[in-house]
């Protein structure tokens, strides 16, 4: 014990708490056995934890494999140490040895949900996405181009800071166009800035609020996080923003994420544990028109980014385990100037009319794979019915006990699933409340 | 040594045995359980376990004492001699001490170094001289320590065999070349294998990844691999004044890229040595190996390449894309006497698949990345700007290619 101590007392980032695990009811002591949970902190609170179980030779398994338990933890203690020389050099703070920044280019690939991004050098710091030159890439790699014309060019649209290089350097949301200046088919963002820059639209200044629900998978085996292989775990009921070792998988991933997305400058206003355990949520909003597509997309990448650090997978299924498990959706919230303003809830009340007409036009847009999660259970409506109702989580559109109180609000749309394209959700919603006339 | 410490520990807190603190008595009697664990397991293990257990340690003391910051005790800085050993690939570098910063590469000394170990020299007559040619600052030290870009000389003052870099220097200080300034864009793609089983990063042993497809700047745990040596590459090189203009991940997993330019001349050379070598040292600290090997996975697997762009003053200029359009038909005309220059092993890799033009056609085109040679959309837009050879593979030498090419454009007459 005295040989840990010396080494955490070394690396000063390192904090240390140990608590009491692993009571065995079969001992034949009647004390407790008391084991140390060491664990080492660093910046996105990445945690290795060092296990040391009581009383080896008094326990039943053998000697060997306490050995090897123990050996593999002194293991990766030492590979966080090494890995603590390459963090110098990733964590490097340039501002003093260069003006100039790196931005890394994001864009969504072929299949419509897999982000691609790549790095170049600026000379100076930049917060205006007009001043950002525009780009290329291979398009053939990612399906969105032939091989002998593979040119994609690639539009600057909004400006974060870089959560992973820090200091001047910024992450960049852009979408895609052929050379001749046509966005390519993938590109929706393209189609939503028009319709949010339509001066009806733009006059009723359209806010949202976007519930984003994704899973934690354990890599190579693709389970989820937490759950034991082979087998479930215990059914749904404690998980829901629950906290403990046997009912919280992969909050690092969620804390880290919520701070970076807040750095980046991300408009984030919450995470919650959902109801399948390795199940997480995270809100962004209030945003303004395009800017929440944009946040949401920069959210996801961040998350990735993050979960590729930890070894895990993130998976935007909307229903990942068939059975009784939750579906993960994306919950849109929605309101317009008029919805805010007193009488709002008779213009709430049309616009959910106009949505109830349209229902199979959005349902087709809201997500691959929906059919699996809108069941009619597990918090869903069905996904052939429209249906809505005040404080109804099983209906399409949920309308809060606040909004029906005060007469003005929001309004939120369930169905859309958690793999949904926020800039053509969220366009659709404007375009049918309030450019879409019943005809 | 250190059970010892523990018991010693132990003897100092003296709890009584009539002490009614049952916790202290439990605290103090796992205590003296786990060292006498520990010790069993000291003794039971062999001695690799025993160098791991050494090695933790020695690791947190050795980072104090690399990351020492020097600046404030002495004038006093170190320069890492970097040269390019017997293979042309190899990379060999050692350090001295020098008075006092340096900025001008002519200033710093010559020094020597045993050519018969890097098979550059017989054993009788050893010594190969270097001469400083480029200084970066050094990441890895910090402070005003420097990184040093030699090429290698026998004592009489000729170039050695393997020294590729003075006869492009000579091509480039060529009035009519240097005229043209020729700038140069080297995108240079590796591997990163892991260590003793030489197997792709983020392979499984004995299996293969997906097909390629969501790797091309892919992120995610299950399509990135290595993304943290790269990101500490890319502020490496910046911090040591390397032209690196960008990273991305390539199409095959587990293999990266980085771009180094514009460069101007010679200097596109030195700057892309001292990048690999830097990239090399970093895959070091990660216990990861580097691979240039142009077609380190034979099948359905991408090739690595160094794709070369470049251009000239007048193809910088209005009517640049006519003289682009005549430097490229120079260069089919020695389409052989290039590939023989641009990397070892290049067959394997240019078949005609896997966006590569094959070995023995010369074609290029625009935006066509099946090409030997590609023009980009805006340079035949705009009627100026640059090309890209795609023929180098990702060993091949800059010195080499960049002085021939500029060579075969501006120097070379069809006769």
């Amino acid at each position: 014990m005295c040989y840990i101590l010396y080494v955490f007392v070394l690396c000063l980032d390192l904090e240390w708490r140990w608590k009491c695990v692993a009571k065995d009811a079969d001992d034949d002591e009647d004390e407790d056995r008391i084991g140390f949970v060491i664990t080492l902190g660093y910046d996105f609170d990445m945690n290795i934890s060092v296990l040391l179980p009581a009383s080896p030779f008094r326990v039943s398994i053998s000697r060997l494999s306490y050995l090897v338990c123990v050996a593999k933890q002194f293991i990766y203690a030492a590979i966080y140490l090494i890995m603590a020389l390459l963090s110098d050099l990733i964590n490097l703070d340039l501002t003093d040895a260069t003006p100039k920044i790196i931005a890394e280019y994001i864009w969504i690939g072929g299949s419509g949900m897999d982000l691609r991004s790549k790095a170049r050098t600026l000379p100076g710091p930049v917060d205006d996405p007009k001043k950002l030159p525009k780009w290329n890439y291979d398009g053939s790699s990612t399906g969105q181009a032939p091989g002998e014309d593979s040119e994609v060019i690639l539009y600057p649209q909004a400006i974060f800071k870089d959560p992973f290089r820090r200091g001047n350097n910024i992450l960049v949301m852009c979408d895609a166009y052929t050379p001749a200046g046509e966005p390519i088919p993938t590109n929706k963002r393209c189609a939503a800035a028009k319709i949010f820059s339509n001066p009806d639209v733009e006059k009723e200044v359209p806010w949202y609020g976007i519930e984003q629900e994704y899973t934690l998978l354990q890599k190579d085996i693709n389970w989820p996080l937490g759950w034991p292989q082979g087998g479930f775990p215990g059914p749904q009921g404690p998980y829901y923003c629950g906290i403990g070792a046997e009912k919280a998988f992969g909050r690092d991933i969620v804390d880290a994420h919520y701070k970076a997305c807040l750095y980046a400058g991300v408009n984030i206003s919450g995470i919650n544990g959902e109801v399948m355990p390795g199940q997480w949520e995270f809100q962004v909003g209030p945003a303004v028109g395009i800017s929440a597509g944009d946040e949401l997309w920069v959210a996801r990448y961040i998350l990735e980014r993050i979960t590729e650090i930890n070894g895990v997978v993130v998976s935007f299924d909307p229903k990942p385990i068939p059975g009784d498990w939750n579906g993960a959706g994306a919950h849109t919230n929605y309101s317009t100037k008029s919805m805010r303003e007193e009488g709002g809830y008779e213009v709430i009340k049309k616009a959910i009319e106009k949505m109830g007409l349209r229902h199979k036009e959005h349902i087709a847009a809201y997500g691959e794979g929906n059919e699996r999660r809108l069941t009619g259970r597990h918090e869903t409506a069905d996904i052939n019915t429209f249906l809505w109702g005040v404080a109804n989580r099983g209906a399409s559109i949920r309308v809060g006990r606040d909004t029906e109180k005060e007469g003005k609000g929001y309004f939120e749309d369930r169905r859309p699933a958690s793999n949904m394209d926020p800039y053509v959700v969220t366009s659709m919603i404007a375009e049918t409340t309030i450019l879409w006339n019943k005809s």
